[in-house]
């Protein structure tokens, strides 16, 4: 028998009174983890759909200088701003294709066949040569296409030219440079004899060091932009970081709602607390008459605020992992995202903060038993 | 050297409307092994007192002595542990924690006291001391009848060996009967173990039991 089983005992004398206290900190914690687990799973989304784009710097012709386009001799400047980094120049356009009987719209994207390898992945055939007439078409555009037969192999004509489909390519998701999936990826140089260009569009420099990503766009800037803005210069790590800043306000936000309710949780088990002390005056009276220290009963009212907030947060926990789930698979439609360290840190925090919340509360309510009048106490009815 | 020694004993409390003169200049020594009896009408002082002697309360001039300490510069955790290690307290309202079983209310001060090994042998000596049946330990307080709880409520204020027992009003809330026999078994204790012993009491029969009786009147000893 310690002041911790009294203050078990006093909490399973006031069963309803405990469970309605605890069902608060349930709330409470289930509250905060699964709005955590909400936002870092939108955070994790968000990181998804701009996949592999880390590494990217991505120069464009700068807006309303009059340059619309790269000449070779500019690709030659940034290469060499660009250092030891694999800079591949990309054109594009838009044109009709056709594939047996049937006409539609595609987005051709045109890069040194040699550099191909090195900015898209492939899911099936082969990466197309300089000097043949093939192509690569994007995964989306593959797999909507399966009733006119644009597949590995098959032969689709561009203005009065026919390319054979070489390869397939990785679905690589939203990026900021291109967006292959829905579009046909040609050779350069085929490009350039077809539509009679010698220009580039845009020029993606992939770095090899994440680390070296600020120098090597300040050289290129220095370099391009002497006297006048000739070039705009985009990294993806600016961008993702400015996403990354989004979505971890839209964590805080959502957490601030889950510990709202943890505070009125909080407030219950003040109540709980003013309850049990107010109803044992006299029991106190009697306990610090026969020798009982004033932080031993200190003691025995923080520990039933310790109980009440340890299986509130417990049960809370177990529960979170169930709404977290549901939450992830209904509002961001994966589940897997739940199984994310950063989500599963979430249910930690809710619980550590439930029991943070109860012992709060549980300090004045536990102060002022301990600092009854044991005189006064003893007379109380 | 006397139990309790109380050497000019004032308290005051002071009011919006004056000063309420609880007790007024007493003194008074306590030897050991003394059965005591303090009597006087409502307001003379008798509850000011006996706080003061259960150090639950500490005087406003004047000096007491409590088993060879001086009280009235103690802190509350020294007073404390002075009613816990010294005193035994009998409530009229035999004021047993509801919480707790027969043998866990004596095993309590034990407890406080950091005592371990043999404490529920000592606990099960003291019940049977006081009379309560083993088939009696494990119930709630609110299930045994006033004389039986009044037997646990002493045996609880004899589980830490105290220098002496406080009894306020032990009988006040028993019948004729039942009363009588728990002051037997007060007197017993002092008889047989030599504990001192002081009650305080409204009723003239208990003058029987005792060595000596006080009397208070408006906060002053009566002779």
């Amino acid at each position: 028998m310690t002041f911790l089983d009294l203050a078990r005992r006093n909490i399973s004398r006031h069963w309803l009174r405990s469970t309605l206290a605890v069902i608060g900190i349930v709330i409470g914690v289930i509250a905060i983890a699964s709005m955590g687990i909400l936002g870092n799973s939108i955070g994790l989304m968000f990181d998804d759909m701009v996949s592999d784009v880390g590494d990217t710097i991505v120069v464009y012709p700068a807006t309303g200088s009059g340059t619309t386009a790269f000449t070779e001799r500019q690709i030659t400047d940034i290469t060499r701003a660009a250092g030891s980094n694999r800079v591949i120049p990309v054109a594009s356009t838009f044109d009709s294709i056709t594939v047996g009987e049937t006409k539609s719209g595609a987005m051709i994207y045109a890069m040194p066949a040699a550099d191909i390898q090195f900015l898209l992945d492939k899911e099936a055939g082969t990466y197309p040569r300089d000097t043949g007439a093939g192509c690569m078409i994007g995964s989306r555009l593959a797999a909507n296409s399966k009733e006119t037969g644009l597949k590995l192999g098959a032969r689709v004509r561009i203005g009065d030219e026919t390319l054979r489909v070489t390869g397939v390519l990785a679905e690589r998701g939203m990026g900021f440079d291109i967006n292959p999936d829905y579009a046909i990826v040609v050779p350069y140089r085929w490009y350039s004899n077809h539509y009679d260009k010698d220009e580039y569009d845009q020029v993606i420099v992939k770095v090899r060091d994440v680390k070296d990503i600020d120098s090597v766009r300040e050289a290129i800037e220095e370099r391009m932009n002497r006297r006048e803005e000739v070039v705009n210069v985009m990294d993806t790590k600016a961008i993702l970081e400015s996403v990354f800043a989004a979505a971890d306000s839209i964590t805080v936000f959502l957490m601030g709602i889950g510990a709202i309710s943890l505070i009125v949780a909080g407030v219950s088990i003040l109540n709980v607390m003013m309850m049990s002390v107010t109803e044992r005056i006299k029991e106190i009276g009697v306990l610090r008459s026969i020798g009982t220290r004033r932080n031993e009963v200190m003691r025995m009212f923080i520990y039933e605020a310790l109980i009440l907030g340890v299986v509130g947060a417990v049960i809370g926990g177990v529960l979170s992992f169930g709404t977290g789930y549901l939450m992830t698979a209904v509002l961001v439609g994966s589940p897997d995202y739940l199984y994310n360290v950063k989500s599963l840190l979430y249910i930690v925090f809710g619980m550590a903060f439930g029991i943070i919340t109860s012992v709060a509360s549980g300090i004045y309510p536990a102060w002022k038993a301990a600092h009854l009048n044991p005189i006064q106490a003893l007379r109380h009815e | 050297m006397p139990v309790i020694r109380f050497d000019n004993v004032s308290k005051v409390y002071p009011l919006p409307a004056g000063d309420v003169v609880a007790l007024a200049d007493v003194s008074l020594d306590i030897d050991e092994g003394e059965f005591i009896l303090v009597m006087g009408p409502s307001g003379s002082g008798k509850s000011t007192l006996l706080n003061i002697m259960g150090s639950l309360d500490v005087p406003t001039a004047g000096e007491v002595t409590i088993a060879g300490r001086q009280i009235s510069r103690m802190t509350d955790d020294e007073l404390t542990l002075m009613r816990r290690d010294h005193i035994g307290f009998v409530f009229q309202q035999f004021n047993l924690i509801p919480l707790l079983s027969v043998v866990e209310n004596v095993e309590y001060p034990l407890i406080l006291k950091g005592g371990k090994s043999g404490a529920r042998e000592r606990v099960a000596e003291i019940l049977q001391a006081v009379d309560i049946a083993e088939s009696h330990f494990t119930h709630k307080p609110g299930e045994l009848s006033g004389g039986q709880q009044q037997r646990v409520a002493i045996a609880r204020a004899l589980a830490n060996d105290p220098a002496f027992l406080l009894c306020d009003e032990p009988t006040g809330n028993l019948d004729t009967k039942t009363g009588t026999a728990i002051m037997d078994l007060i007197a017993r204790m002092n008889r047989e173990e030599g504990k001192t012993v002081i009650v305080v009491t409204h009723d003239p029969r208990m003058t029987e039991y005792a060595d000596r009786t006080i009397h208070l009147m408006d906060g002053r000893l009566v002779a």
